[in-house]
């Protein structure tokens, strides 16, 4: 830990977020940070409330409780455009193509956050379509395209809109193996090209190659955080995944348990 | 944007107007041209719709509150303030889009969609008849009447060619303006919102800004058929200004033509009311008949060209080029 005086300020800082449903509380209380230029993780089992973090974080929902500081600045009560302006882009887990428009035209509308220009944005469209690797379908209708490239689709939509942190909400999910493979590397070159990433994920072995930081979400609560393989050998983390008394059974058992 | 994309996109629009800018010198016929003109009116009002609808996906049942607010405005502002009808007419535009902006922000703001909208617009125009029905300053149900005054001025003319040549200048000046939405940003950001509200919004579109953009220039479009019909008839009263058949008209016309697309409006209003034309020189005036002629061509269109017109027309034609290949 450095000194406080030397703490570089993170860019995202969620404080103390809560959402409650109500009588359901999905986000309690859960506090996590996103340094510049990282890819953070954020795991936990299936109805953690990671997707509802996630809109918290996008501005879809807003906070029951708790502050979200984008850049330093309090950002729970912007509509979800605003923050887009101020850099905050996002992908839905259960992907939302523009159906009847082509690649080109659906990236597009994501340029024209920046680019006023028609043909501007479409030039700009061509460019980031290159970089997820979909230049040989821009004319293709998007609801021709297949998971993996819908998938493709909304990691460009939301790279045109030049974001300065990228939610991805489970862009693996639904993805073969090999496809994994094909979009790790993706990932990467996206926060090489100076986008900070903050990722839910459940396909583990993405978030231990990709992440710099992980955070886990079990029941509403952040239960940890730190280094992928840190997290993953914690053993309140284990017994999240796997239910109670299970890390020790693991660690009795070794491989084999 | 190239010379030839520019040609491609304009071209076909200048073509069409140098056509129906001939309709007059071919003919001397009164009847003919008073059926383009009603054509064209209604065209107008549906490209007004259109674009609301077919490019932002929001569907009006009530385009008759805008319409209304046109015809009214312009027949009240000549006859009981003495307003140049030009003048007037340039305020029932205004005013039409006002209304537009009013039920926009009700609607849009409290977050109505698909249905509700519709039915909410549905209510509107409703309202907006009873009131105009019970009001004096509309004339309540005896209406309100222009004077004729045949004088260019006065935008009374002698000629029915006239009249056809503003009303098509109209409905060409809408076909450039809807050419032009869908090759800037503020098209695309509509279109964004009717293939996906929420995914327009994650991209940084402010959907309540660009849905009410749409339904001011919708309204104002719709609302300058209305003040056209006034100054071509001289007459309005409720249940013509604010009355269901142009709500049913106006959605009617580019849902048959071709939704979304430029030319939509203006195809279906000209086969509408050719077919009903036809109808009445067929059948004779059996009343109701062409109701009953819309509703069956709205069954077939919906049907078979969920496109439209010209769906159909691109698919034809992808047809035959497949079949020569």
């Amino acid at each position: 830990m450095s000194a406080p005086l030397l703490a570089v300020e993170p860019l995202l800082a969620v404080e103390a977020a809560t959402k409650r449903f109500g009588g359901l509380t999905a986000v309690d209380a859960a506090s996590l940070t996103v340094e510049r230029g990282s890819i953070t993780g954020l795991i936990g089992p299936n109805g953690a409330g990671k997707t509802t973090l996630f809109t918290l974080i996008s501005g879809f929902e807003r906070p029951s409780a708790g502050r979200i500081l984008f850049e330093g600045a309090d950002i729970a009560g912007l509509p979800p455009h605003e923050r887009a302006r101020r850099g905050i882009a996002r992908t839905f887990q259960i992907v939302q193509p523009f159906a009847g428009l082509t690649v080109r035209e659906n990236i597009a509308v994501g340029a024209h956050l920046r680019l006023r220009d028609r043909d501007a944005a479409l030039a700009e469209a061509e460019r980031v379509a290159a970089l997820v690797g979909l230049a040989e379908r821009l004319d293709a209708p998007a609801s021709g395209l297949t998971v993996a490239g819908r998938k493709r689709l909304e990691l460009a939509r939301a790279l045109a809109t030049r974001p300065v942190l990228l939610l991805l909400d489970e862009v693996l999910a639904g993805l073969n193996p090999s496809e994994v493979r094909d979009i790790v590397p993706v990932v990467r070159a996206i926060r090489d090209g100076g986008v900070t990433i903050l990722m839910v994920e459940h396909v583990m072995q993405a978030v231990m190659s990709l992440c710099d930081t992980v955070h886990v979400l079990a029941q509403g609560r952040i239960i940890a955080a730190g280094p992928p393989a840190v997290v993953t050998a914690n053993p309140i983390v284990i017994e999240a995944y796997l239910g109670h008394g299970a890390a020790k059974r693991l660690a009795r058992g070794g491989v084999h348990g | 944007m190239s010379g030839s994309g520019r040609l491609a996109a304009y071209g076909p629009i200048l073509a069409v107007a140098a056509a129906l800018a001939m309709v007059p010198l071919l003919t001397g016929s009164n009847t003919v041209l008073n059926a383009m003109v009603t054509a064209l009116l209604i065209g107008l009002a549906g490209q007004g719709w259109n674009i609301l609808g077919g490019y932002g996906g929001q569907f009006s049942f009530g385009h008759a509150a805008f319409f209304g607010t046109g015809a009214y405005a312009t027949a009240i502002l000549q006859a009981r303030y003495g307003v140049n009808a030009w003048a007037a007419f340039a305020a029932a535009v205004a005013l039409g889009s006002l209304a537009g902006l009013v039920i926009g922000f009700l609607s849009f703001r409290s977050g109505l969609r698909g249905s509700y909208f519709a039915l909410v617009t549905l209510a509107f125009a409703e309202v907006f008849r009873i009131i105009a029905n019970a009001t004096p300053i509309t004339g309540a149900a005896a209406g309100t009447l222009i004077r004729l005054d045949v004088r260019p001025e006065n935008f009374q003319f002698a000629s029915r060619a006239v009249f056809y040549w503003i009303v098509l200048a109209l409905v060409v000046a809408v076909l450039i303006l809807t050419r032009m939405i869908e090759r800037n940003r503020f098209g695309a950001w509509l279109v964004a919102i009717r293939e996906n509200e929420d995914a327009a919004r994650a991209l940084g579109v402010d959907t309540l800004a660009v849905k009410l953009q749409a339904i001011g220039l919708s309204a104002a479009i719709t609302a300058a058929a209305g003040a056209f019909y006034a100054q071509y008839f001289l007459f309005v009263d409720s249940s013509i200004a604010y009355g269901t058949w142009i709500s049913v008209e106006a959605l009617l016309v580019p849902i048959i033509g071709g939704l979304g697309t430029v030319f939509g409006p203006l195809v279906g209003a000209l086969a509408l009311h050719g077919l009903a034309e036809v109808t009445r020189l067929v059948a004779g005036r059996i009343p109701g008949i062409d109701l009953a002629l819309y509703g069956t061509l709205l069954v077939l269109v919906v049907a078979f060209a969920p496109q439209g017109f010209q769906g159909l027309v691109r698919r034809l034609g992808a047809g035959l080029g497949m079949a020569r290949r």
